[in-house]
């Protein structure tokens, strides 16, 4: 009795008039946003204005290498946007990463497609195969395509008998290894978001476009694609981002000539210790990539989107 | 852009000896059907009987393991669900979530390559009643008007057969009565052949024409709502579509047009008509009788000293007795045993028949029916319980 009594009294302290939920209500989500928010501050919006101003900086006159100190010269974005040797990589960036988001496309899809729709108890298996390379580090996988694409392996030999390559001929490094490598390691960053859009869309839709008179492909082209576009936009821009800045690849599968914006990016910063011009290249590279995905979500992500 | 390439076809849809097997389960045993084009018809039984197997085969979306499907001269058996004059209703409607109600309802026109889209498009809408809500997605409207959509979608196409899958099963049960009136009413003025898959006996019984009962993949009986209620051919028939009492009796003789059957409550008279096909009816063979609730008259013994001239009767006392308002429903125990359901419309002011009474019940010999005895008294009647409810 005493315990009941106690337990009692104590659900009877705890009866204090609940706060007013409105008032509650109020701060409940800033207070949740607010450790977001922060690292964003802190670790991204801070270095951003770093950048900014970084990419104004003129060096100090008679100073030593990697001494700048602070202007407002915006004439580095003229002088580092007419330089062919800047404006060719940032172009070839965007070329390479394209080609990449359409390979990677066209092999995720059809890979998410049968995970969804055709793998049946397999289902679980094909998906740990899907992220299992990220057991392997980046760059030792990249590296691996050396190997693959070498002249003595088995690809080249392959194609040499085929004649689609020469006798001499090779394919690292070049264009196409770079392309090969991007399309490699952002495939499953391709195939899960679709597959997640995919899985999610009812059989029984495609079994009702079946009995209104629609053929297979145009069942799919009417209703599976059209409700998996969620996943493909995800799919496409988780590619194509953080490809086109990518400089491993170029740097590990291709030559000097395949030179993306990374790279450059990358050199400067690390061997001509010209701060500015990095800034400006990564800041014109996140202008470029914001311009073409705002277009692009415009353009497919807002028709068809359900 | 492929046009489908549509099957013409046009007559009574025949299914010639269907059969389903899922390994190792049948799912639809041996099935014969025809269902007379322009018919509204229901094929009714618990879930897992095959109904909605046989629905799926018919719209090509399962394939058959035996057995051919035929409209009128044309054998559909294997032909490919877009290639069959057959629309079907779904279950949970499957509206396109991405398309607009308009685009919902055109897409079948737009792929068979119609003319006047809009218009077929418009009128459908109208049918409906939903010309209004041809902008807005599935998922703005209620579930009755999804149900509409999901019917006009199918129907705007003309199919020579429309198949409904319980297509009110998710409606609640006002607007279930409503839509069955409509259905209705849609079916007689576009006049297509509609086969109404549902395991609402009320339902089937409403809305069809002819009513299919189906149990463990195959068809228990098959014919108007009235004949299978009045006349059921199997116990599970007797007790799916509405209540039946049913109790054992051996047959004693048979008199000219009449059977005289005997339980410990006494002897039955009943015309012979009233036999089901196939059973036993010589003399000392057992079988079991069946009489409605509703068409037992229940009174006071005492008033009723003489037995009836014209009609059955046993004698018994009242276990209890339900006030439900326009009808009073009684349980009686007779004296040789058997429990009597009795539905006695309050015709008078007199009040029930209180608990113990001691009280005579009378119907008329044509109003009992007789089954073959070797059947599970209880059969579907905790089914239909469960799902009428």
């Amino acid at each position: 009795m005493a315990i009941a009594q106690a337990i009692g009294d104590t659900i009877e302290d705890q009866r204090t008039p609940p706060p007013d939920p409105k008032k509650r209500g109020r701060f409940t989500p800033y207070l949740l946003l607010l450790p977001g928010m922060l690292w964003l501050a802190i670790f991204f919006a801070v270095p951003l204005v770093f950048l900014f101003s970084t990419s104004l900086q003129t060096p100090v006159a008679g100073g030593e290498v990697g001494e700048f100190e602070q202007t407002f010269n915006f004439g580095n974005y003229v002088d580092t946007l007419t330089d062919e040797y800047y404006y060719v990589p940032l172009f070839r960036s965007f070329i390479y990463s394209g080609i990449a988001t359409i390979l990677a496309l066209l092999i995720g899809y059809p890979l998410a497609y049968m995970i969804a729709f055709k793998s049946g108890r397999w289902r679980n298996l094909l998906l740990v195969m899907v992220i299992a390379p990220f057991f392997v580090s980046f760059l030792l996988r990249t590296i691996a395509w050396r190997q693959i694409l070498a002249d003595e392996g088995v690809v080249v030999g392959a194609l040499r008998v085929v004649g689609l390559v020469g006798e001499t001929g090779g394919i690292y490094p070049s264009a196409l290894a770079v392309i090969t490598g991007l399309t490699y390691n952002f495939l499953p960053f391709m195939t899960l978001p679709i597959y997640a859009s995919l899985e999610r869309v009812d059989p029984r839709l495609i079994e009702a476009g079946s009995d209104l008179y629609a053929k297979p492909f145009t069942g799919f082209r009417k209703i599976t694609w059209p409700l998996s576009m969620p996943g493909v936009v995800a799919g496409t821009l988780l590619t194509f981002i953080p490809a086109a800045g990518d400089y491993v690849n170029a740097e590990l599968l291709g030559t000097g000539k395949n030179s993306m914006i990374g790279n450059r990016i990358q050199y400067e910063f690390f061997n001509v210790r010209d701060y500015p011009t990095m800034a400006v290249l990564s800041f014109v590279l996140m202008a470029c990539i914001f311009v073409m995905v705002l277009v692009y979500v415009r353009r497919v992500g807002s028709k068809d989107l359900v | 852009m492929a046009k489908a390439d549509v099957t013409q076809a046009e007559g009574d849809l025949h299914l010639e000896r269907l059969t389903k097997q899922f390994g190792d389960f049948v799912a639809v045993h041996d099935l014969s059907l025809v269902v007379p084009q322009g018919s509204f018809f229901a094929l009714l039984g618990p879930s897992g009987c095959g109904k909605t197997t046989t629905l799926r085969m018919v719209a090509g979306l399962e394939d058959p393991t035996a057995g051919t499907i035929r409209i009128g001269d044309t054998e559909i058996t294997h032909q490919k669900p877009y290639r069959r004059p057959v629309n079907t209703v779904f279950q949970n409607y499957a509206l396109f979530p991405h398309m607009t109600i308009y685009d919902n309802v055109a897409f079948g026109l737009k792929r068979r390559g119609v003319k006047d889209v809009n218009k077929q498009v418009n009128d459908a809408l109208t049918l409906i009643q939903l010309s209004e809500v041809a902008q807005r997605k599935p998922a703005q409207l209620s579930g009755g008007q999804q149900q509409r959509v999901a019917l006009a979608r199918a129907i705007v196409n003309r199919p020579a057969v429309l198949l409904l899958d319980e297509p009110l099963g998710a409606l609640d049960l006002k607007l279930r009565r409503q839509m069955q009136l409509e259905l209705k009413r849609i079916q007689t003025e576009v006049g297509l052949t509609f086969i109404h898959v549902t395991h609402d006996q009320e339902e089937a019984m409403t809305m069809a024409d002819s009513v299919a009962v189906m149990n463990n993949g195959i068809i228990e009986q098959l014919g108007p709502p009235t004949e299978l209620y009045e006349s059921p051919h199997t116990v599970f028939v007797a007790n799916f579509l509405g209540q039946s009492n049913l109790f054992p009796a051996t047959v004693q003789e048979t008199d000219g047009e009449e059977i005289i059957l005997e339980d410990p409550d006494g002897k039955f008279r009943m015309p012979k008509e009233r036999v089901a096909s196939g059973v036993n009816t010589s003399g000392g063979s057992n079988v079991l009788v069946g009489v409605r609730p509703e068409k037992i008259t229940i009174g006071p013994r005492s008033e009723a000293a003489a037995a009836p001239i014209d009609g059955n009767y046993v004698d018994g006392v009242v276990e209890s007795a339900s006030f439900l308002g326009v009808s009073t429903q009684y349980q009686v125990r007779t004296e040789g045993g058997e429990q009597i359901d009795v539905f006695a419309q309050n015709l008078d002011v007199h009040g029930l028949l209180p608990h113990g009474s001691h009280v005579r019940l009378t119907w008329q010999p044509h109003h009992g029916f007789v089954l073959a005895p070797d059947q599970d008294i209880r059969a579907s009647a905790d089914v239909s319980a469960g799902v009428s409810g």
